[in-house]
């Protein structure tokens, strides 16, 4: 039966009555979201637009070439084609490093023996996580120091040369891949164990009967149980491939290796904010949200497409 | 019995590598640790490896004596404070309503929340609208842009949804309001999430540096690791003290940087106790989609 005009207005006046401090509640967050995350939107046509300063960007006059002038100049500079590779470069090889070592470490201490010594082992692991990359790039400079650094002094006293970890673009690949799995690793295995703890204990029951080795367990057991997650999380990283940290790079950067560390992010920052080319900047911006977006989607699709279930 | 021989030796194998782990996590803080209790002599002839040599704690002394230093610890303290606050406050006031299934407009408010998880403007669409908006250079940029993370909100929100509605129903009856119910029923009995959140929020921003690298020029404000970083990066113990106003110091040695990284850090340490307790159900629960 078709509710009459004015009883609808009855039940949500009666509504109203009853909910409305939600709606008192929810104001102040989605003012929030709306400043803060919807109005620079707005600004993003400043990508497309010759930058003023005295204009609103509504009227800001359009660039040459259709508005993409500014797409076109930034594929033109050489500074953002190195900062394009050096983030597809350095994530990949973030994501093979990276990767498999939470992974590793969840098995091992799956099959640690003792309770006590296993939480230690966590609770150690875990704390890299919560240093900033200023800390971590702080102890680095110190431990990987050329002359007087922990690593070096070690190595020299062994009798082998010192090595310029963080001085030289080839090493400091290494160091910069070397510490993310540092901080990482542990607090990465969380999601595997909480994915291990899902696993029935009937299963290595029935092997321990059969005599399987711990070898076959974590091979015909273990693993498989993992594989939803792995496959998830491998494709989400793969959709951020374009996705340029900032903290990182730069806390660990030098003038000496700038040729491999300056990522997009950093190229945003050094053209942007310090050189005040706003529509190169904006344009660079936007092309890495818009290819992030395609890419994410992508996996998600990929994702459900393996059997196993997306993001959303 | 020789299976099970095999199997003890492997245990103990495994138990040997999570030793290693565990050394290997720990021996960059020690040794900066020790780095920074030596005297600068030993760190110059290459004696200091993970115990301090010439102990002292003159480094400490130096950069406690340094008022810019200070300064800008207790003013990234009451930031912490601030920000988690404002946070927390900000994520209930979004989480708590959008558990509530009649809520109209919840989809779409939902969805707006969501899509900003996925699509941001940029760096430089929010530089210029913090100009636009006043507060470049201004310490609201380091409080207000980012005090909503979508990413706890759903934490909170999941941890909302697993309270039974029957003591929201019941309340209702009892005649009382939305915000009634969550201040008596939901918050008393969301403390661990909370508390959870909080210790996130307040990491997050005591770690932070780069908002305060693009968006605030006034030195007065820049929090303890954007200092951190100009320290660490100086080239030459002249460039620190016009910089950042070491200009007593004879020069910046390594053990001087250690003490300084070592300050920044110990806050983490000290709660690090109680973070523990709570970000494995923070970060499970994250995890979840719902």
């Amino acid at each position: 039966m078709e509710k009459t005009w004015a009883e609808r207005r009855r039940s949500m006046n009666n509504y109203l009555r009853q909910y409305w401090s939600l709606y008192v509640m929810l104001a102040l967050p989605l003012t929030f979201f709306i400043i803060f995350r919807y109005i620079p939107m707005t600004y993003i046509q400043i990508a497309f637009k010759r930058y003023s300063i005295i204009q609103t960007p509504w009227e800001m006059p359009w660039a040459a070439n259709n508005g993409f002038q500014y797409f076109i100049r930034a594929f033109q500079n050489q500074d953002f084609i190195y900062a394009v590779r050096n983030t597809l470069l350095l994530n990949f090889l973030d994501l093979l490093v990276g990767f498999p070592a939470p992974i590793i470490l969840a098995l091992i201490l799956n099959e640690l023996a003792f309770p006590k010594f296993k939480r230690l082992t966590q609770s150690v692991a875990y704390m890299p996580h919560f240093l900033s990359w200023i800390i971590i790039a702080g102890m680095a400079k110190q431990l990987f120091a050329p002359t007087n650094g922990l690593i070096n002094i070690a190595l020299t006293r062994m009798g082998f040369d010192t090595i310029p970890f963080l001085n030289d673009p080839n090493h400091w690949v290494g160091t910069y891949l070397l510490l993310g799995v540092w901080r990482n690793m542990g607090w990465n295995t969380i999601i595997y164990l909480a994915a291990l703890t899902g696993i029935n204990p009937e299963l290595y029951e029935a092997s321990a009967i059969d005599g399987a080795s711990r070898w076959q367990n974590i091979r015909y057991i273990t693993l498989p149980s993992l594989r939803p997650t792995i496959v998830t999380l491998l494709i989400l990283n793969l959709g951020q491939i374009l996705s340029s940290e900032f903290d990182r790079p730069f806390a660990l950067s030098n003038p000496l290796v700038n040729s491999v560390s300056n990522v997009i992010s950093i190229f945003v920052y050094q053209y942007g904010i310090r050189g005040l080319q706003f529509s190169l900047t904006t344009a660079v911006g936007l092309f890495q949200s818009v290819i992030c977006v395609i890419f994410l989607f992508g996996a998600n699709a990929l994702a459900k497409k393996f059997g196993d279930r997306g993001i959303w | 019995m020789i299976k099970s021989k095999r199997s003890r030796l492997s245990d103990y194998i495994i138990a040997f590598i999570c030793v290693l782990i565990i050394i290997v996590c720990l021996v960059p803080m020690l040794n900066i640790l020790a780095r920074s209790l030596s005297s600068s002599e030993a760190l110059i002839r290459n004696e200091v490896m993970l115990w301090p040599k010439g102990l002292n704690l003159n480094a400490y002394k130096l950069v406690l004596s340094d008022s810019k230093y200070t300064w800008s610890l207790g003013w990234t303290a009451i930031l912490t404070v601030i920000c988690t606050f404002v946070s927390v406050t900000l994520t209930t006031l979004c989480a708590y309503p959008l558990t509530y299934s009649k809520l109209k407009g919840r989809r779409f408010f939902n969805a707006l929340i969501l899509f900003t998880m996925y699509f941001s403007a940029g760096t430089i669409p929010h530089y210029l609208l913090y100009k636009d908006l006043g507060i470049l250079n201004h310490p609201l940029v380091l409080i207000i842009p980012n005090s909503i993370s979508v990413f706890y909100m759903i934490i909170m929100r999941s941890f909302f949804y697993s309270i039974p509605e029957s003591l929201r129903e019941s309340a209702e009856i009892d005649g009382a309001g939305p915000f009634r119910i969550l201040m008596s029923i939901y918050l008393p009995l969301s403390k661990p999430v909370i508390a959870t959140l909080s210790l996130f929020y307040a990491v997050g921003r005591w770690n932070g540096f780069s908002d305060a690298l693009m968006y605030m020029n006034n030195r007065a404000y820049h929090p303890i690791q954007l200092l951190l970083y100009n320290i660490l990066n100086s080239i030459t113990a002249i460039e620190v003290a016009t910089q950042e106003g070491f200009a007593s110091l004879p020069g910046l040695s390594d053990t001087l940087q250690a003490a300084t990284v070592m300050f920044a850090t110990v806050p983490i340490l000290i709660i690090y106790p109680w973070l523990q307790k709570y970000f494995i159900a923070g970060a499970t629960l994250g995890a979840l989609k719902d």
